[in-house]
């Protein structure tokens, strides 16, 4: 059973449609990120579910019940917030243990779940001191703890890394999953990180305008996107007009750069037939060399116009005729320079085929 | 000049135009009210240089003036909890409307163009016997004759509470501003209704803002003057008319003085207790 159900969901602004007929399935137990650009409706969601906005059409049901009429107090429900939103006029102990008091817990057992609250997001000393005394990531892990400690039957993250600087953003990425495996509760994650949406998740939600572009595990989003948009938005990817000229066990394409392209069936899913279509190649499947490519891989000249060194990677881009590309390729030592003559190295089961 | 000394020099230029005025028309005028506070009053001619404490004497243990103190104080504290249970709702509506905050904000500042004895003044013309009220209940035929609702204790407050209503107001709505909505929807989602979440976060967290528009409150009302005399009764003077009464009537310059020292003491004790506590930034922040 879904533990959380959006059944045709519609919410406007006034005229303005901030999600459009959504209709979706989050599964118990699973880490499930909503993941797109700012203004994209994943929030909206977000607060719909949790009781914060009510959807204008649809319901929304939780473990199965329909919920659009319950208060959010009333919901179970964990959410952290980006700003942590921890109560600073309350002690850490104080601020994990506010919604056990709503709870009816019995004192003795209030002070033994904060502690293993603390205990649970590593910070088992700070219980006496005030929010403004920790760090942003203390912070975050606190606001979890808070959220947890009721164990609720689901724990909503509205980008909860975000505000924190980029190597703690990684490290409080492994210890939230962690945490969330440890204790199993359904997660609904929203972020606009499109890395930690492919490192956290069992499904990935990518939303566009309010519409759900694709719903698919990280590695079936990333390998085989189902929409320009989602191609685009997840990794860097070089998209070309291309024909489909032929659609059956094998799907064959043919564009101005690459020729005839052999993709996988399996990469092509929503390609219904010949005709109009589009050619998905990601930035790090284009490899650069010196040589012309083997038998079984494509092989098209190419020249280096820009070199954007990253350290252990590097992104080119180069023109082959007409057309620019990108690449990021891993490096041993030296890139390539600007104006190297190179070929462009593409194995047809790397590219994606789109409807065009 | 090095850049450091000439950075250093800076606030101080930027400052002593208001250090100047500050000085010649308030610091100094207040040393030759303490000057005069020790002097004697003749019966006839000039006050009597020297340093008697007979003012002082008569300014402390006179019960007529401690009497008047302390109701001065004891309207100042009913305007300052009136001007908080109306301010408060008010502020929070302000704080947490969408869109038309500023609109609200300036019709709350409005009455500030009007004169204050203007505002004051008003007041006879909706509840003097022939004012808006009574002409209302007389041609309603609920009374059938005007009723006396004007110079008593309860116009003085009715007169205080709509000058200092707008401070409270205003301080409130800063520290209400200060707040971040999500704490309101994280104790939401933790359980609490939204009265418990008032009363646990949002009240809590506001209370500097309270705090600060009741010092203003008690102290602008406790030493208003011209209010108990529009619309009070001969019983209802403040201490400040007090003042008014010894240096203007009676020409007892060195009587007010001491008088007029002992409100500016009591109240500035008032205002060190709640720096002590709360601090003179949250006061600054409503001000400005």
């Amino acid at each position: 059973m879904s533990a959380v159900t959006l059944s045709n969901i519609v919410k406007r602004f006034g005229t303005f449609t901030a999600v459009h007929r959504t209709t979706l399935e989050i599964p118990e137990g699973a880490f499930v990120t909503l993941l797109g650009p700012s203004g994209c409706g994943k929030t909206t969601n977000l607060r719909m579910i949790a009781g914060l906005l009510d959807p204008t059409e649809g319901e929304i049901l939780i473990g199965g019940k329909r919920v659009n009429d319950v208060p959010i107090h009333k919901r179970n429900l964990g959410l952290v917030f980006q700003n942590y939103a921890l109560f600073p006029h309350k002690t850490v102990a104080e601020n994990v243990a506010f919604g056990l008091k709503y709870r009816n817990v019995p004192k003795s057992e209030i002070a033994a779940r904060v502690r293993d609250a603390l205990d649970l997001v590593q910070l088992p000393h700070v219980g006496d001191r005030y929010p403004k005394a920790l760090s942003g990531g203390q912070q975050q892990r606190i606001a979890l703890a808070r959220a947890i400690v009721i164990e609720p039957d689901v724990l909503l993250l509205d980008e909860p890394l975000s505000a924190l600087d980029a190597n703690l953003r990684e490290d409080m990425r492994v210890e939230l999953k962690r945490i969330q495996e440890r204790i199993g509760v359904t997660t609904v994650f929203v972020t606009h990180d499109q890395s930690e949406a492919l490192a956290m998740s069992d499904l990935i939600v990518v939303m566009s305008e309010g519409r759900v572009e694709q719903v698919g595990k990280p590695e079936e989003v990333y390998n085989t996107p189902a929409t320009e948009f989602v191609a685009n938005f997840l990794g860097a990817s070089n998209i070309f007009d291309a024909r489909c000229i032929e659609h059956g066990a094998t799907v064959v394409v043919e564009d101005a750069v690459f020729g005839r392209v052999t993709v996988p069936a399996a990469k092509a899913p929503n390609l219904t037939g010949t005709g109009p279509a589009k050619l998905v190649v990601r930035a790090e499947k284009l490899k650069l060399a010196r040589e012309a490519a083997p038998e079984g891989v494509i092989s098209v000249p190419a020249n280096v116009e820009t070199v954007d060194y990253q350290g252990q990677a590097v992104r080119y881009f180069v023109r082959a005729g007409e057309a620019q590309l990108q690449a990021i390729n891993m490096i041993d030592d030296h890139p390539f320079a600007v104006g190297a003559a190179v070929h462009l190295h593409l194995r047809p089961q790397d590219c994606a085929a789109l409807p065009g | 000049m090095s850049v450091e000394a000439r950075e250093a020099r800076q606030p101080w230029i930027l400052l002593s135009p208001a250090l100047v005025a500050v000085t010649l028309l308030l610091l100094v005028p207040l040393m030759f009210i303490v000057v005069y506070s020790f002097w004697l009053r003749s019966a006839m001619g000039a006050d009597t240089v020297g340093f008697y404490l007979d003012n002082w004497h008569k300014t402390l243990t006179d019960r007529f003036y401690r009497d008047i103190l302390l109701n001065t104080m004891k309207i100042a504290a009913i305007t300052t909890v009136i001007c908080a249970l109306m301010g408060y709702p008010a502020a929070y509506f302000i704080a947490r409307s969408r869109g038309n905050k500023m609109v609200l904000l300036l019709l709350l500042m409005l009455p500030f163009w009007i004169s204050y004895i203007i505002r004051t003044m008003s007041w006879i013309n909706i509840l003097g016997t022939s004012g808006a009220l009574n002409s209302l209940l007389l041609s309603l035929g609920i009374i059938s004759a005007p009723i006396q609702m004007l110079y008593n204790e309860a116009t003085v407050i009715l007169g205080l509470v709509h000058f200092l209503l707008p401070f409270m107001v205003l301080n409130v709505y800063v520290s209400l501003e200060g707040i971040d909505t999500n704490l309101e929807d994280a104790a939401n989602s933790l359980g609490a209704t939204r009265w418990q979440a008032f009363t646990q976060v949002t009240l809590p967290l506001s209370l500097p803002g309270l705090a600060a528009g009741g010092l203003l409150c008690f102290v602008l009302g406790a030493g208003t003057y011209i209010t108990p005399v529009i619309l009070g009764g001969p019983r209802d003077a403040m201490f400040a008319n007090l003042v008014f009464e010894a240096i203007i009537t009676q020409l007892n310059w060195p009587l007010g003085s001491a008088l007029s020292l002992l409100l500016l003491i009591v109240l500035g004790l008032l205002v060190a207790v709640y720096n002590r506590y709360l601090g003179m930034a949250q006061l600054a922040k409503g001000l400005g």
